[in-house]
């Protein structure tokens, strides 16, 4: 390398090493003119019920419900189907990221595309605020400075409702699990606790992802003699492997089927004299309150249907994050997660809610029980709140997190 | 884990049920080859198209017609279905496959698996890819029935049975009858037995509208069991090739063991070592062409 061609390197560099801070520094006000919301999740496949349209009116609910603009600015939703598979969740983001202006991204149910996701948006240096997905690897070995995961996850499914199981009584375990990052993450949690509890995982079985046909798996857990079937899957293949269960006589002779992760949508799907007595975690209900009500009533007249906590909570998320934008007084991603992380969120959704430093926004849980036919007073009157876990009971410690943004 | 008798007799059942599936698909592909040299891709789509034709007629077709209280029930679309989708299978070999009997396997194999794609994608654009339930069960057949060592709701039970009856009557009728004397021979020699004053174009078409119509026919057997879904056939397709190609392209006997054979073969393999259900007939079928390039049934040309 001659000495010329060094001089230009070395004036390169330094311009750089000045420039760098200028380039980092926020922006002020809004960038591009517009602040943009992505819904990215599972639309037309197995978990569309939980999430689906749903969350896409839900986000212009509050989109709405705000104003329609921030700072002057207008507010735009998009929203795309990303067919529960991660590359085609990453295709989009990075699009949207790219050249769609989209400033935040939610939804994102399914693990697998929500881990994929998550992590471009701290490449691009956007926010993903994951109403969706169970995973726990979201805040702590995958977490990202603008990653926020709202709702629930499987630790405090596993925390509030699993233990409670196995406290009945139920203390040999076979799971039934859906073969990705989900459900290997939902069966490590649970079985964490079940051990921690003295109880004992006897077997587990995994399927592919919307499976039609469950019968040899269960035939599987029957044979294995365990007093729990823990199906750590979620949406259709749930509510699939349920009926089945129930169609082989598996429930008649005593064994019992437990849902690790249960949605609202699942229980109505499955009929109160199918689901009756289950039990469940989850991060809302729509009739826990008059806040709860109110709102969930007006979702309805939108809808069609009450909101699962994916959809609830997208609202809510939507909600904060503009009211940070707005505090904020810029979109900068950088200052918004600052205003988020400062919030205390405390709405129709969120009881006592906080986001802590890897990303968990930590709030109140519930543990459910599906009411029998006889108590149900309504289409929708579906389950009954049996106690209120408070959110750092409920939810993984930050000492034990593994999350590199968290200092020790 | 332990290995008892209950569990394998259980996932042999299961296999069975499975298994009487690939039996009906690979015997209408077998039919089809024998006699038309086609290799129909569109069979899993026409599989599809079954359970879908008697789901819209369940929920879909009172409101349409102008009358909301209207439901095609079970028996009704077990006949209906596969005549509306074996006409379907026909106008398809009249306006289009015809063309392509003199040329080679390759375009069929091409036309149908682009017919194949338009059907799955129609299906897609307006139906949930993970599933629609077909709740037409009728009641006496809701229930279960206690084998012993597994209790098995009547209903797979019935699928079992009607599937193995329509096989084996098929199998009767090309292999033991005058009828199917006349289809065998117009295969070999077409030119012989127009002679003979047989419409063979015609005996032609009616052969893949029967091919289809199997197709339909299980279809509809598979609906209350799996959801109704765009995607059923395209992953039963795969499998079911496997199954033509074990037994032997175009042998009709072939086709209905092998399918049953390996259902159960599947259901086996889930007792001992579940996550290679998936590929055992595969590995089977590279033995098989490795050892009897022909097929099991298949005979040598």
């Amino acid at each position: 390398m001659n000495r010329k061609m060094m001089k230009v390197l070395a004036g390169a560099t330094a311009l750089a090493l000045a420039a760098g801070p200028a380039l980092a520094a926020p922006t002020r006000g809004i960038s591009d003119g517009v602040v943009k919301i992505g819904v990215l999740t599972d639309m037309s496949g197995v978990y569309s019920a939980i999430g689906g349209k749903g969350t896409l009116v839900a986000v212009e609910m509050a989109v709405a419900d705000f104003g329609g603009k921030v700072l002057g600015k207008p507010i735009q939703v998009i929203s795309a189907d990303h067919q529960n598979k991660a590359d085609i969740a990453s295709t989009k983001a990075r699009e949207w990221f790219d050249t769609g202006k989209v400033d935040m991204v939610t939804g994102l149910l399914n693990s697998a595309c929500a881990l994929a996701v998550q992590k471009i948006g701290a490449e691009k240096r956007r926010i993903t605020m994951n109403t969706g997905a169970g995973s726990t690897d979201l805040t702590n070995k995958d977490c990202t400075p603008y990653g926020i995961h709202y709702v629930y996850d499987n630790y405090a499914l596993a925390n509030v409702a699993g233990s409670e199981i196995v406290r009945h009584g139920g203390k040999n375990w076979f799971f039934i699990t859906a073969d990705y990052a989900f459900g290997h993450s939902l069966e490590q949690n649970t079985s964490r606790f079940v051990k921690k509890l003295g109880g004992k995982v006897v077997g587990s079985v995994r399927h592919p992802l919307t499976t039609a046909d469950f019968s040899s798996y269960l035939m599987q857990a029957q044979g294995s003699g365990a007093k729990i079937i823990g199906l750590a899957n979620a949406g259709g293949d749930f509510t699939n492997a349920v009926k089945q269960a129930k169609e082989f006589g598996i429930t008649q002779k005593g064994q019992q089927v437990a849902g690790m992760l249960v949605f609202d949508s699942d229980v109505k799907s499955l009929g109160l004299n199918t689901a009756q007595g289950m039990l469940y975690a989850s991060g809302f209900y729509w009739d826990r309150d008059k806040a709860s009500r109110d709102w969930s009533k007006r979702f309805k007249a939108k809808y069609g249907a009450m909101p699962t906590m994916d959809q609830a909570g997208a609202y809510s998320a939507t909600m904060n994050y503009l009211k940070a934008v707005k505090a904020a007084g810029t979109d900068d991603p950088d200052a918004v997660m600052a205003k988020l992380r400062s919030m205390n969120i405390s709405d129709f959704f969120a009881v006592h809610g906080k986001i802590r430093a890897d990303g968990r926004m930590v709030h109140d849980m519930y543990l459910m029980e599906v009411k029998k036919p006889s108590e149900s007073r309504g289409e929708w009157d579906i389950a009954k709140i049996i106690r209120t876990v408070p959110g750092d009971q409920a939810f993984m410690p930050l000492s034990e997190s593994s999350c590199s943004q968290v200092r020790k | 884990m332990e290995i008892t008798l209950q569990a394998v007799l259980a996932q042999v059942m299961l296999g069975l049920n499975n298994g009487v599936f690939y039996a009906l698909l690979s015997l209408g592909l077998a039919v089809i080859f024998g006699l038309l040299n086609i290799v129909n891709f569109a069979h899993g789509a026409l599989y599809m198209l079954g359970a879908f034709v008697a789901l819209l007629g369940y929920s879909y077709l009172g409101p349409l017609i102008g009358m909301p209280d209207f439901q095609m029930n079970y028996w009704a679309a077990l006949v209906v279905v596969p005549l509306v989708v074996g006409g379907l299978g026909i106008l398809l070999e009249r306006t289009l496959l015809r063309r392509l009997y003199k040329v080679d396997h390759l375009y069929g194999l091409l036309l149908t698996f682009g017919v194949a794609l338009i059907i799955q994608g129609f299906f897609t654009n307006y139906f949930n890819v993970s599933g629609t339930p077909y709740d037409a069960k009728p009641e006496i057949l809701n229930g279960v029935v206690n084998l012993g060592f597994m209790v098995f709701p009547k209903y797979r039970l019935w699928a079992i049975v009607v599937s193995l009856a329509v096989c084996f009557g098929t199998w009767f009728v090309i292999e033991r009858t005058k009828l199917g004397a006349y289809l065998r021979a117009g295969t070999e020699n077409p030119d012989l037995v127009r002679a003979f004053g047989i419409n063979v174009p015609l005996m032609v078409t009616l052969t893949y509208g029967y091919g289809v119509a199997l197709a339909a026919f299980a279809g509809v057997v598979a609906a209350p069991i799996y959801s109704v879904s765009p995607v059923m056939g395209a992953e039963m397709i795969i499998v079911v090739f496997a199954v033509v190609v074990i037994g032997g392209m175009g042998s009709i006997m072939g086709a209905i063991v092998s399918g049953l054979l390996l259902g159960m073969v599947e259901g086996l393999t889930k007792v001992v070592y579940p996550p290679a259900s998936g590929t055992v007939i595969f590995l089977i079928m590279v033995l098989v062409l490795l050892v009897k390039p022909a097929g099991l049934f298949g005979r040598e040309n």
